[in-house]
């Protein structure tokens, strides 16, 4: 688990919709369509740029979901680095400008 | 079933609409041949008044929207109203003849994260293409402006209208396509007029014609597969596949929604009523939905039920939307060369072809809103 503090925020290049409960995200660059499920959902709504991710997870995972909080934070960082591959989220150590509102 | 396809039957079973076809205008730059709208101005929406439809539209669900006209472009406010739609997370997409698109245009789609442009070419020849368009020289800017986009990245796709005036020029545009590095689509369909004009429909590629269309693997990839004769089954019965009125719908520039672009039955219109008010509660969207396959007067008796492109909305402007669309018997009839029972019921061993004698149809029209 890293140390350092994560801010994420959701790219100004993408669409995204609820649709019952779950996530749709479209990559306008190269058209990648994912849906997360209700957990991704809650850390992408919340990537605001500025609430580092471990308040996310403590916050939005662990209050909402019954995880365990070390596998929460592990599973959120590979996630984040997973969609920050692809486009949808930025990542930074440093707080971001906005997200992209939803 | 990809991502996508599961996406869109969760919205169709939970009666989300995930996309919608939005004409921000009916204005045009062209006057094709074979379109079917009348193009002055007979109140079109306002930049606010669209603003809001789109705020309603992101709160009701919608993903996917289509702009479209019209010719998009002849909106000063296009731009604003695309920013708007991107500001609330759409996939936008956009359809044009793109003859206004310049450098700076195709810079400014770029950078809104625009996902598709769709762009009409309808033949490889300018002197054909500008025949259609009645637009001088059309041709030449709408390739100038696909080489601008695709310079940006962007993902573009020639749609090409094939009728009586084009229809030996499909493997030029394709080869066209292919030379700018864009998709291509290919559609045989032609439409009445908007005042129930029908005279457009003499310019529908006679079924001979589109028989030979059906089996070029270039356009319809397996052609074998393409077409197979129908092999009913009674599971064909159950539901109705179309999306109009349970994922999707149509909005036209002045705020009047329909089920589809292609489907003029008025459900309501969003300047007296709130978009969800009219998708969940008005009566014809509610008898849109309630289309069984089984419950078709004709269809649901003939061996293509399962297979056919039947287009409810199509049957509608025939007479009735549980009715056959005889467009689409056509294609079925050409594709596999079996006879439809539409066909059969009349005695007809091949479609009969429909002409500007065929009595006037329904068609999409501004609804009175009061003042």
């Amino acid at each position: 688990m890293s140390e350092t503090c994560i801010y994420i925020a959701r790219s100004s290049g993408i669409a995204a919709r609820a649709l019952a409960g779950e996530m749709m995200v479209m990559n306008s660059v190269d058209s990648t369509f994912f849906t997360l499920n209700p957990v991704a959902t809650a850390i992408f709504q919340a990537a605001d740029g500025r609430t580092p991710l471990r308040d996310i997870v403590r916050d939005r995972v662990c209050e909402q979901f019954d995880v365990d909080p070390e596998q929460a934070q592990a599973d959120a960082e590979q996630f984040v680095a997973e969609l920050s591959g692809h486009g949808i989220l930025l990542v930074s150590n440093q707080p971001l400008a906005s997200g992209a509102p939803l | 079933m990809s991502l996508m396809s599961e996406v869109g039957q969760k919205a169709f079973n939970l009666g989300v609409p995930i996309a919608v076809h939005m004409d921000v205008t009916y204005r045009c730059n062209e006057r094709c041949v074979h379109c079917y709208l009348d193009h002055d101005d007979h109140g079109e929406m306002t930049t606010a008044e669209i603003k809001d439809v789109l705020d309603q539209l992101a709160e009701a669900g919608v993903f996917f929207i289509t702009f479209s006209g019209g010719e998009v472009l002849m909106r000063r406010d296009f731009f604003e109203i695309v920013e708007y739609a991107r500001r609330l997370m759409f996939n936008v997409k956009i359809k044009t003849n793109a003859v206004m698109i310049h450098e700076e245009e195709a810079r400014r789609i770029r950078e809104l994260g625009v996902d598709t442009i769709q762009i009409s070419v309808y033949s490889h020849r300018p002197e054909v293409h500008d025949a259609i368009t009645k637009l001088p020289h059309s041709f030449e800017r709408t390739v100038k402006a696909i080489r601008f986009l695709r310079e940006q990245g962007l993902r573009v796709t020639i749609a090409n209208v094939l009728m009586t005036v084009n229809s030996s020029d499909h493997s030029g545009v394709q080869e066209l396509a292919a030379e700018l590095g864009v998709q291509y689509t290919l559609d045989p369909t032609i439409t009445p007029m908007m005042d129930g004009d029908m005279s457009v429909l003499s310019l529908r590629i006679p079924g001979e014609e589109l028989k030979e269309i059906f089996r070029n693997p270039a356009l319809v990839g397996n052609q074998e597969e393409f077409c197979a004769p129908p092999k009913p089954s009674a599971e064909d019965l159950e539901g109705y596949s179309c999306s109009a009125g349970h994922s999707f719908c149509y909005i036209s520039p002045y705020g009047d929604v329909f089920p589809c672009v292609q489907f003029p039955l008025p459900t309501g219109n969003i300047r007296q009523q709130k978009f969800l008010d009219i998708w969940n509660f008005s009566p014809q969207m509610k008898e849109v939905r309630s289309i069984q396959a089984k419950d078709l007067s004709v269809c649901s008796s003939c061996s293509h039920v399962g297979t056919c492109t039947r287009c409810p909305g199509l049957a509608y402007m025939e007479g009735s939307m549980r009715g056959p669309s005889t467009a689409d018997c056509e294609k079925s009839f050409y594709r596999t060369g079996v006879p439809t029972a539409n066909m059969l019921r009349q005695g007809l061993s091949k479609p009969r072809t429909m002409s500007g004698n065929t009595p006037p149809l329904i068609q999409i029209r501004p609804i009175a809103v009061p003042a």
